[in-house]
Order: C-alpha cells, then sequence, then structure tokens
C-alpha cells in the first residue's frame, strides 16, 4: 500500500528533511538534527508536523453519549473549549489507542455561529488507526443506536504541534485573536492570515506549547507563518520519552503487548463513574490492583536501552522488557521506559537491561525524568 | 547531498573504512554512515590485543535513533582503540575521516586491503 503523505511532504523535503514510515505515513524524522531540534523544543520553540494523527469528528444530539461509551474519560465534563486526554480500551480495558477528546464550538464545528445545539467532538486518534476507530464508532452507533454523526476528516485537517518555553509567544503573535490566556487543555478558534484553525494548549513533548489542527489547504501558510526551528519525529521520541509520554504500537500495543491504563500509569484517565466499553474489567482491576506497571529507568553502566531489550532482575533473571529508550538529549544519560513486575517498580530499584547480550546495571526513576510543564 | 569520500583508503560495503599507515590499518565509518545514523551517542570497541577476523562483527554504532553494527575491513589483531569516543562519541559525526577513528588493527593477510571497494566504487554505491 502506498504510504500517505503529509500536505507538506514536498516543503520538508526542499527544507532537506529525512523520512521515515510511520502509522502507514511518509513523516519527516530529523530535519537537522535530533539533539538541534530537540534543544530548540526545551529552550526555545519548535514546530512539528503531525499531520499523521487522525481527526474525527462526532455531532448529533447523542454524541455525548457515544463518545462516554467509547472513551475512558468523563466526557461531561468538558465545556465548550475544553479538552482531555483519555484512551480507547477493549472489553477486557486493554489500551487500544490513547486520544484527546476536545469539546468544539456547537454546530458544525468549523464555527460558533450557526449553531444548531448539538455537542460536537473532535478526537484525534494516532497516526494509521483513524479508519478501525472511525469503524469502531460507527459499528458501537449502530449496535446502541444513537443518533450520532462521525466523520473522519483526517485527510482534510493537517495539524502542527508548536512546542517549547518561547511557543506562547510565538504563537500568540501570529494569530489574530490573543491564545495567551488558554490554559493547559484549553483551545479556541484562532485567525491565522484569516484562516480559522483550532488551536489548543496541549501537546507531547513535555513543553507548554500549542497544537493546530488547520485546513489542510491552508498548511503552507500556516506552517511559514509559525516561523521556527522544524522538528522531525526523531526528536518528539526523545522528548516525549523525557516526559515519561507513551507511545502508541510501543509502550502499548493491543495486539503484542497489551495493557491497561492502570499498568501504563495513565490510570487517571479512567473515569468509572461511567459507562464504557472496558469499564467493568478496569473497575475489576482497580479493585485488586496491578502486577506489572510502567517504570521510568536509568542506565548507570554505559549503553542505550531500546525497545525489546530485556529487563532483568540483579540475579540475572528477565521480569520485563523496555518499551522505549534513547540516550537523553537534555541529560545526557541513557534512559527508558518498561514493564516490571510492582515489586521491581519502586524508585531506587536497581534492575539490569540487556544490551548487545551484555547486562547493564540500571536504577528505576520516578517519571518524567525532567522537570516538565 | 554529496559526501567526502577520501581516495586515500578503502572501503567496506557497510560504509566502514580502512586506511593503512606503516603496516597498520585504521578504521572508521564514513561520512555518509555518520549522516545517515545522526547523532552518534555511543560507541562500544573491542579491547587492545582481541584477534578479528576480517569482516566480523567488532562492535556497535549507536545515534539518537538508530543501531548499527561495526564490520572490520580487515582480519588481525587490534593494536589500538580510540577512547576518546568514550566519552565525545560526536566525534564520529564531526571528523569521521579524521578524530572520529575507532580502532587500529595489525592485518594479518596485508591483501584484505586489497579486497576493499576503492574511493571511486565505493562513491558509486552510496551515490
Amino acid at each position: 500500500m502506498p504510504l500517505q503523505t503529509p500536505p507538506l511532504r514536498g516543503l520538508h523535503d526542499e527544507r532537506g528533511a529525512k523520512f521515515t514510515e510511520f502509522g502507514g505515513w511518509d513523516m519527516p524524522v530529523e530535519f537537522d538534527s535530533i539533539r538541534t531540534e530537540h534543544a530548540a523544543v526545551r529552550d526555545a520553540v519548535g514546530i512539528f508536523d503531525v499531520s499523521h494523527m487522525g481527526q474525527l469528528h462526532v455531532t448529533g444530539p447523542d454524541a455525548t453519549e457515544l463518545m462516554q461509551r467509547l472513551t475512558s474519560n468523563d466526557v461531561s465534563r468538558l465545556a465548550v473549549g475544553d479538552s482531555q486526554y483519555a484512551t480507547i480500551t477493549d472489553e477486557d480495558g486493554v489500551i487500544i489507542d490513547d486520544t484527546v477528546v476536545y469539546r468544539l464550538p456547537d454546530g458544525d464545528g468549523n464555527a460558533s455561529d450557526d449553531a444548531d445545539g448539538d455537542p460536537t467532538y473532535l478526537f484525534v486518534p494516532n497516526a494509521g488507526t483513524d479508519e478501525a476507530t472511525h469503524q469502531r464508532w460507527i459499528d458501537y452507533r449502530n449496535e446502541w443506536d444513537l443518533e450520532a454523526t462521525v466523520d473522519n476528516r483526517t485527510d482534510e485537517y493537517a495539524m502542527f504541534a508548536v512546542q517549547g518555553p518561547d511557543a506562547v509567544e510565538l504563537v500568540d503573535g501570529v494569530t489574530e485573536e490573543s491564545v495567551a490566556d488558554l490554559e493547559r487543555f484549553e483551545a479556541r478558534y484562532a485567525t491565522i492570515d484569516g484562516v480559522d484553525c483550532w488551536t489548543a494548549r496541549t501537546g507531547y513533548t513535555g513543553e507548554d506549547g500549542f497544537e493546530l489542527i488547520v485546513p489542510w489547504t491552508a498548511a503552507e501558510e500556516i506552517w511559514t507563518a509559525l516561523d521556527c526551528q522544524p522538528c522531525g519525529l526523531g526528536a518528539r521520541d526523545t522528548l516525549r520519552i523525557e516526559a515519561g509520554l507513551l507511545l502508541a504500537g510501543q509502550d502499548f500495543d493491543p495486539d503484542d503487548d497489551p495493557r491497561t491504563p492502570y499498568e501504563a500509569g495513565i490510570g487517571f484517565t479512567v473515569a468509572l463513574e461511567t459507562e464504557f466499553v472496558g469499564r467493568d474489567a478496569l473497575a475489576e482491576i482497580h479493585e485488586r490492583g496491578v502486577e506489572e506497571r510502567l517504570v521510568g529507568f536509568r542506565l548507570i553502566d554505559r549503553g542505550v536501552p531500546r525497545h525489546g531489550y530485556d529487563v532483568t532482575n540483579p540475579e540475572g533473571r528477565v521480569v520485563g522488557t523496555v518499551t522505549s529508550g534513547t540516550m537523553s538529549p537534555t541529560l545526557e544519560q541513557p534512559i527508558g521506559l518498561g514493564y516490571v513486575p510492582v515489586e521491581y517498580a519502586e524508585p531506587g530499584t536497581t534492575l539490569q537491561v540487556v544490551v548487545h547480550g551484555r547486562s547493564k546495571k540500571a536504577r528505576v526513576e520516578t517519571t518524567p525524568f525532567i522537570d516538565t510543564v | 547531498m554529496s559526501f567526502d569520500v577520501p581516495d586515500d583508503r578503502r572501503y567496506l560495503e557497510s560504509h566502514e573504512w580502512a586506511l593503512e599507515t606503516d603496516g597498520v590499518v585504521r578504521v572508521g565509518i564514513s561520512d555518509f554512515a555518520q549522516d545517515e545514523l545522526g547523532d552518534v551517542v555511543f560507541v562500544e570497541l573491542p579491547d587492545e590485543g582481541d584477534d578479528l577476523a576480517r569482516e566480523a562483527e567488532f562492535g556497535v554504532v549507536e545515534s539518537i535513533k538508530a543501531v548499527s553494527d561495526l564490520y572490520a575491513p580487515v582480519g588481525g589483531d587490534v593494536v589500538a582503540v580510540n577512547d576518546d569516543l568514550f566519552d565525545a562519541p560526536e566525534l564520529v559525526n564531526e571528523d569521521p575521516f579524521g578524530d572520529g577513528w575507532m580502532l587500529e588493527i595489525e592485518p594479518a593477510d596485508p591483501d584484505d586491503l586489497e579486497a576493499l571497494l576503492t574511493a571511486d566504487e565505493y562513491e558509486e554505491q552510496i551515490a
């Protein structure tokens, strides 16, 4: 199957980006160097093209109920312009995907002045999962006989993340309406060069900043207006590991490494007082407690932990697996995430990671590894 | 994008270079290879005195995003290892043909060198 391309594939290529396949998309992995891009985001500001993220719109009289029953968090808490991090779980409480759910202005979601009174949600599933997620929403809507429209608009919207301590100043300087007053997880439409952009105080780097969902057709002018260090998926990965944030398909994978939100350390996304697919299984796990947990660790010996490496206890018995790892550009130390039995999950616990056949000493640490917003 | 390919040395298809001086062969990775890897953060090398077979794996170079095995262009004894890389692996990016060298081998069979790619042949490979 040919790879899907983001709207600015050509522009990134001209800029000298290297590309990689990610979730079925041909995405820029590196523009200058991961270290340079990573540092720009930690010290100043950088922009990521994350147009591979899905965009699904849900509206209609039963939109809230449909969202409530298919995501783990409490959608009813969202006022217009609010957003929340949530998971999509199966009947067993296993994470299928993680997502951010936004409540858009009433109406068709493109403007606030043609409201018909129905709630409208936008949610952002991970790359390559938009079609399956769209189908899941349609199937359950039909099964439950709910009145809601579900549109997959992934191909209609580009998405850019502007992240770093200088991100607010940059974005606020470009939008016609001020967005500096938005709080974390708040969003509104803001105009850049006459184009309505859904501008949300969210991000996935551990830094302050915005994610902008913009019409595909206006992607180039918006990208160009947000002039700062372009960053690829390589830096996004090192930044999110330092921030202790999960990567779908790696830190959880419904097929290869099924995990519940409690194991993955994102139990805060689970609102057990709501009814949703997987709720009963999660209530039971919450009651019983988990056997394994995702932890952060730092390698004391030289080496770099990578996805799939074994984690052993000091006696050399395999007790877990590295799900993500890198040499932290900020700390200049090897760090990683991985699942271990709860008896090894306390910060300060000594473990080992098997790197190229050799055991390297590691220490469990609290995440995030760096101070984040 | 064009890469340096000095013609004073020979190359392996796996992107290592070999430069012979006074009977000792110095080994590193090419400009193309360091660019492909991106920021090098870790290098694992053999110990002095180790005996390497031709084209045997002798270590690993890791960038932030990738892990790559290293192969010996010639067989023989390791007579020197570039310890500077343990503290400053970025030398591989900054100066792959100079300060970013990795080890020196005293070749068991000097003919090994002749079997390697010339600069022209290697340049063609990466074109």
